[in-house]
C-alpha cells in the first residue's frame, strides 16, 4: 500500500500513520454534527469530505431549515409543536413506511437540535416572509445551508477537527460487522486510514447516474440532480455488499418539478417552480395527465417529479396565461411567452392543433367560481379527465406563459439500517461494533417515502450527534 | 440610470437571489429586492446603494464561484455603486473624476497642499509663515482670516450644492416612494448605528467565512471621528462670530477637546479600515476600486493626523507650516468631497430612506 506520511491539508497536517478514534465520511451537516460531537466527547477526528473546500457540504448547502418540536415559542419558533402533532405530520407524508420507535426518539432529540447548533455558531432567522409558511414548525438558517455549514466548519477547526478534502472513500473493510481499515483517494491518490471507529455519513447515491440507471433506464439522462454531484453512493454501496442490512425502496426517491432548463447538478431551490397549482400541465404529446389542483402546492410539490418521471421523455410543460403569473414565485429561467396557443406549442415542438383541442376543452370544463389563490378555493373543472379540482381559471387571454419541467432529483431512499444508538446493522440484525451511520445514508429508517420540510436536516442532526457522542464513548473505551 | 455591463450582470444575480431568497435575513437589500420582479437600471443603482458590503451573502451563497453561476452580489454592487456616483454627479464633465478616482483625489490633495502653502507664503511674509505667533489670532497671521473663511466656505457651499443636485438626480431616477411616517427616522437610526453593516448587525465577513464587527467599529470610529472634528470648526466659528474669542483656544477649550477626540477618533477608524483592506479577502470586492477607497481613507487619514501635528506645534516656529500644510488637506477633502467616495454616506443615506418608506407600503 503506498503511503505518503503526512499532508499537509488547509487546517495543518494530517498523518496517515494514526489511527484515528474517530472517521467521519461526508462533509456534510450530519457529518459535522457527529464530528464536533466526538471530538466535545474527547476523541480524536478526521473528517474525510469528497466536494473540494469550495463545494463541501453535501445536500446540506442547499437546504434552508431544520424541523424542530418545540413546547412553547423559542427565539425563531412560534407557538408549540408537540411530538404527537409531529408524529402525524410525518406518518401522513410517509404513508407509514417508518419505524415508530426511531421517529418519535428523532423527534424529542429535535428539541435539542437547535439550541446544539446555535451553540456551533449557525444563526437562524427570526421570521421569514416567505411562500411556504413554516415559522411554527421550522427553524431557518441565517443566510441558509452554507452559511450553517460554514458555522459548522469553523466550530470544528476551532475544536481541532481534522478534515480531509477532495478525499472519497472507496471502502471499508469490514470484518465480522467490525471496521478494520479505510481506503481513500485523497486528491487522486490511494491512502489507508485507519480509525478506531467510522461515522458514515456520506449521503445517497442521487449523483450516480449509472446506478440509478439500473432501476429507471435512460429516462436518468432527462433527470436533473437538485443537489451535490459528489453524492456517488460509493460507500452505502460498499457496505451494503459487505452484508449491512439495507432499509428503503432502492428504486425510490424524492423529486420535485423542476425548470427543465436547470443545470444538470447543483442547481439548487432557484430552479423550482410553483407554477403547477395556478397552470395545466401537459405532456409532450399535449395531453394533461394529473389535476394540478389537487392540494395545495406546500403539500404536493414532492409528488410532481414522480409523476413528470413516467411521461414520456420525462418532459412536461406547465401553462396558464399572463393573470395567473403574480400568484406564483418567480423562476430563476425567464417564462416563455407567446400571442397564442399554437406560437406557444410551436417553441417548444408540441403538436399546435393538439395543444389548442387540450385548452380548448379544458377552458369548457371550468366552472365559474370564486377564485383565491390563497386557499383551496373549489374553482374546479367538470367533466374533465383528469379534473382541476381547485384554481381551475380559463386559460384565455393573451401573451400565454409557460415553463418546461423536468423531474428534480432530491436524494434516493436506499440507506443503512441502523439502530437507536446510529449503530449500522448487519443482515443478521447484530449491530455493528464500531461503525455508525447519521444523514441521508440512513434516513431511509424513518422517511421511507414522502418528505416533511426541513426534517432531513433534523434525521441529520439528531442522528450526527448520536453518531458522534457513540463513536466518542466507544473509541474511548 | 443607463444600462451597462455591470448593471446586466447585477441584474443576472438579483435575478437567481429573487428566486431564492436565503439571504433574505441579512440586510435591507434583500427585502427591497423581493418586492421587485423586474429590475430597471436604476432599481439596480438604488439597491447597489444599499449593499454595505459586507459580503456576509457572498460567504452564504450556495451559488458563489466556482459554481457555474459564480453569484458574487457584494462586488458587483460595489461596481455599480461607482457607476451611479458617475451618472448623477454634478456638473457631469466632473463626473470622469469617478473612472480613475483615486488618482484624481491624490493629485487634487497634493496640488492644493502645495497650492495653500505657495499662496501662505505670498500672502504673507516668509518670517509670518516661519516665525512663532502666540495668542489671539496667531492662525489668521499665517494665512488671513478672510482667505481662511472665504476659502472655505465657497468650497463648502459649492460642494453641498455639487452633492445635493446629485442627490435628487439619484432620489427621482429611483422612482416615487410611498410615503410612510417614521421613515427618516429608522433610516437616520440606519445610518448611524450601521444596521445593516453585517448581516443585520451579526457582523461583516471581513477576512473570510468567520464574522467580525471590526470593519463596523473601525467606520463608527470615523464617522463620530470626522462628525466631532466639524463639531469643533462649528464651535470654534460661533465663538468667534458670537463672542468675538479668537482662536487658537486653550487646551482645554470645547473646540480643542472635540478636535483632539475626534481626529484620534479618525485615525483609529482609518487605520483600522485600511489594515481590513489588507488582510481581508478580496473576491467578495471589486479589485478596480481599490484606489478610491484608499485615497478616501488615506485623505482622511492625512486630514485627521496634520491636525494633530498643527495642535502639538502651535506654539513653535513650525506653526506655519503646519497649519498650511493641515488646511491644504482640509481644503482637498472638501474640493473633492462631491467626486470622491465620501459620497458613498449621502447615495447610502437616501437608499435607506428609500428602503424605510417602502417597507410594508409598497
Amino acid at each position: 500500500m503506498p503511503q505518503f506520511g503526512v499532508v499537509c491539508t488547509c487546517w495543518g497536517m494530517v498523518d496517515f500513520t494514526r489511527t484515528y478514534d474517530v472517521l467521519v465520511v461526508g462533509g456534510g451537516n450530519a457529518a459535522l454534527c457527529a464530528a464536533i460531537t466526538a471530538r466535545q466527547g474527547g476523541a480524536s477526528v478526521l473528517v474525510v469530505e469528497h466536494a473540494p473546500k469550495t463545494m463541501r457540504g453535501g445536500n446540506s448547502r442547499h437546504t434552508r431549515n431544520l424541523r424542530a418540536m418545540h413546547t412553547g415559542p423559542t427565539s425563531v419558533l412560534t407557538d408549540a409543536y408537540l411530538e404527537d402533532e409531529y408524529w402525524d405530520d410525518l406518518k401522513r407524508v410517509t404513508g407509514g413506511q417508518t419505524d415508530e420507535h426511531l421517529a418519535r426518539m428523532t423527534i424529542r432529540a429535535s428539541q435539542a437540535a437547535l439550541p446544539f447548533l446555535e451553540g456551533c455558531g449557525v444563526r437562524f432567522q427570526p421570521s421569514l416572509t416567505g411562500t411556504l409558511s413554516l415559522s411554527r414548525t421550522n427553524a431557518f438558517f441565517l443566510g441558509g445551508g452554507k452559511a450553517l455549514l460554514n458555522a459548522l466548519y469553523a466550530t470544528a477547526e476551532r475544536l481541532g477537527v481534522e478534515m480531509l478534502f477532495d478525499s472519497e472513500v472507496r471502502e471499508i473493510d469490514l470484518d465480522d460487522g467490525f471496521v478494520r481499515e479505510i481506503r481513500i483517494n485523497h486528491k487522486g491518490f490511494p491512502e489507508t486510514v485507519r480509525a478506531r471507529c467510522v461515522v458514515a455519513s456520506a449521503g445517497g447515491f442521487q449523483g450516480n447516474l449509472d446506478w440509478m440507471r439500473q432501476y429507471w433506464g435512460d429516462a436518468v439522462d432527462n433527470f436533473v440532480i437538485r443537489g451535490t454531484p459528489y453524492a456517488k453512493g460509493r460507500v452505502l454501496k460498499n457496505l451494503l455488499a459487505q452484508g449491512v442490512a439495507e432499509v428503503g425502496d432502492a428504486t425510490q426517491f424524492h423529486a420535485v418539478a423542476l425548470d427543465a432548463r436547470a443545470p444538470q447538478f447543483d442547481g439548487g431551490i432557484v430552479t423550482r417552480l410553483d407554477s403547477v397549482p395556478f397552470s395545466i400541465v401537459v405532456n409532450k404529446h399535449g395531453d394533461r395527465f394529473y389535476d394540478e389542483g389537487e392540494d395545495v402546492w406546500p403539500k404536493r410539490y414532492a409528488i410532481w417529479g414522480r409523476l413528470i418521471a413516467q411521461q414520456p421523455d420525462q418532459i412536461a410543460y406547465s401553462i396558464c396565461d399572463a393573470k395567473s403569473v403574480p400568484l406564483f414565485m418567480p423562476s430563476v429561467f425567464p417564462a416563455v411567452t407567446a400571442g397564442s396557443i399554437a406560437e406557444l406549442a410551436g417553441k417548444f415542438g408540441l403538436d399546435a392543433a393538439k395543444l389548442e383541442a387540450t385548452i380548448a376543452s379544458y377552458n369548457a370544463a371550468v366552472r365559474p367560481g370564486n377564485f383565491d389563490g390563497t386557499k383551496l378555493d373549489g374553482c374546479a373543472t367538470d367533466g374533465l379527465t383528469p379534473p382541476k379540482t381547485n384554481w381551475a381559471q380559463r386559460i384565455e387571454t393573451a401573451p400565454f406563459v409557460a415553463y418546461p419541467l423536468r423531474p428534480g432529483i432530491t436524494f434516493t431512499y436506499l440507506g443503512l439500517k441502523v439502530d437507536e444508538r446510529a449503530r449500522v446493522l448487519m443482515a443478521d440484525g447484530k449491530p455493528s461494533a464500531n461503525l455508525f451511520a447519521s444523514g441521508e445514508i440512513m434516513a431511509g429508517n424513518i422517511l421511507g417515502k414522502g418528505y416533511l420540510a426541513g426534517f432531513g436536516m433534523t434525521i441529520g442532526t439528531v442522528f450526527g450527534c448520536i453518531a458522534g457522542r457513540e463513536a466518542a464513548k466507544h473509541a474511548r473505551n | 440610470m443607463r444600462e451597462t455591463e455591470s448593471i446586466t450582470e447585477a441584474r443576472r444575480n438579483l435575478e437567481i437571489c429573487n428566486a431564492c431568497r436565503y439571504c433574505e435575513g441579512y440586510c435591507a437589500v434583500f427585502p427591497a429586492m423581493e418586492l421587485r420582479r423586474d429590475f430597471s437600471p436604476a432599481d439596480i443603482g438604488y439597491l447597489a446603494n444599499l449593499c454595505h458590503g459586507c459580503a456576509g451573502c457572498f460567504y452564504a451563497c450556495q451559488y458563489a464561484p466556482p459554481h457555474e453561476w459564480g453569484i458574487n452580489l457584494p462586488r458587483v454592487f460595489a461596481e455599480v455603486r461607482v457607476e451611479t456616483y458617475e451618472e448623477y454627479a454634478w456638473p457631469q464633465p466632473l463626473a470622469r473624476a469617478f473612472a480613475r478616482n483615486g488618482t484624481v483625489v491624490s493629485l487634487v490633495t497634493a496640488l492644493l497642499v502645495a497650492a495653500v502653502f505657495v499662496l501662505a507664503m505670498g500672502l504673507q511674509s516668509t518670517a509670518a509663515l516661519f516665525g512663532a505667533h502666540a495668542g489671539p489670532g496667531a492662525f489668521y497671521s499665517v494665512i488671513p482670516f478672510a482667505v481662511m473663511a472665504w476659502t472655505a466656505g465657497l468650497t463648502f457651499v459649492f460642494s453641498l450644492v455639487a452633492i445635493g443636485i446629485a442627490a435628487m438626480r439619484f432620489w427621482a431616477d429611483i422612482g416615487p416612494a410611498p410615503a410612510r411616517a417614521g421613515a427618516l427616522v429608522a433610516a437616520a437610526g440606519d445610518v448611524l448605528t450601521l444596521r445593516n453593516l453585517g448581516g443585520g448587525g451579526h457582523g461583516c465577513n471581513d477576512t473570510d467565512g468567520a464574522f467580525s464587527t471590526a470593519r463596523r467599529h473601525y467606520h463608527h470610529a470615523l464617522f463620530y471621528g470626522f462628525a466631532l472634528c466639524f463639531a469643533a470648526t462649528s464651535v470654534a466659528t460661533i465663538y468667534d462670530h458670537g463672542f468675538g474669542w479668537i482662536a487658537p483656544y486653550a487646551l482645554l477649550s470645547l473646540p480643542v477637546a472635540l478636535g483632539t477626540v475626534g481626529g484620534l477618533g479618525m485615525i483609529v477608524g482609518c487605520v483600522g479600515l485600511i489594515w481590513l483592506k489588507i488582510v481581508g479577502d478580496s473576491e467578495p470586492r471589486a479589485r478596480s476600486l481599490l484606489g478610491a477607497d484608499y485615497a478616501m481613507v488615506f485623505l482622511l487619514l492625512l486630514v485627521a493626523v496634520t491636525g494633530l501635528v498643527l495642535l502639538a506645534l502651535r506654539s513653535t516656529g513650525a506653526m506655519g507650516v503646519a497649519l498650511a500644510v493641515h488646511l491644504g488637506f482640509v481644503l482637498a477633502l472638501f474640493v473633492t468631497l462631491p467626486y470622491s467616495r465620501m459620497v458613498h454616506g449621502v447615495y447610502r443615506g437616501l437608499a435607506l430612506w428609500r428602503s424605510a418608506r417602502e417597507k410594508d407600503g409598497a
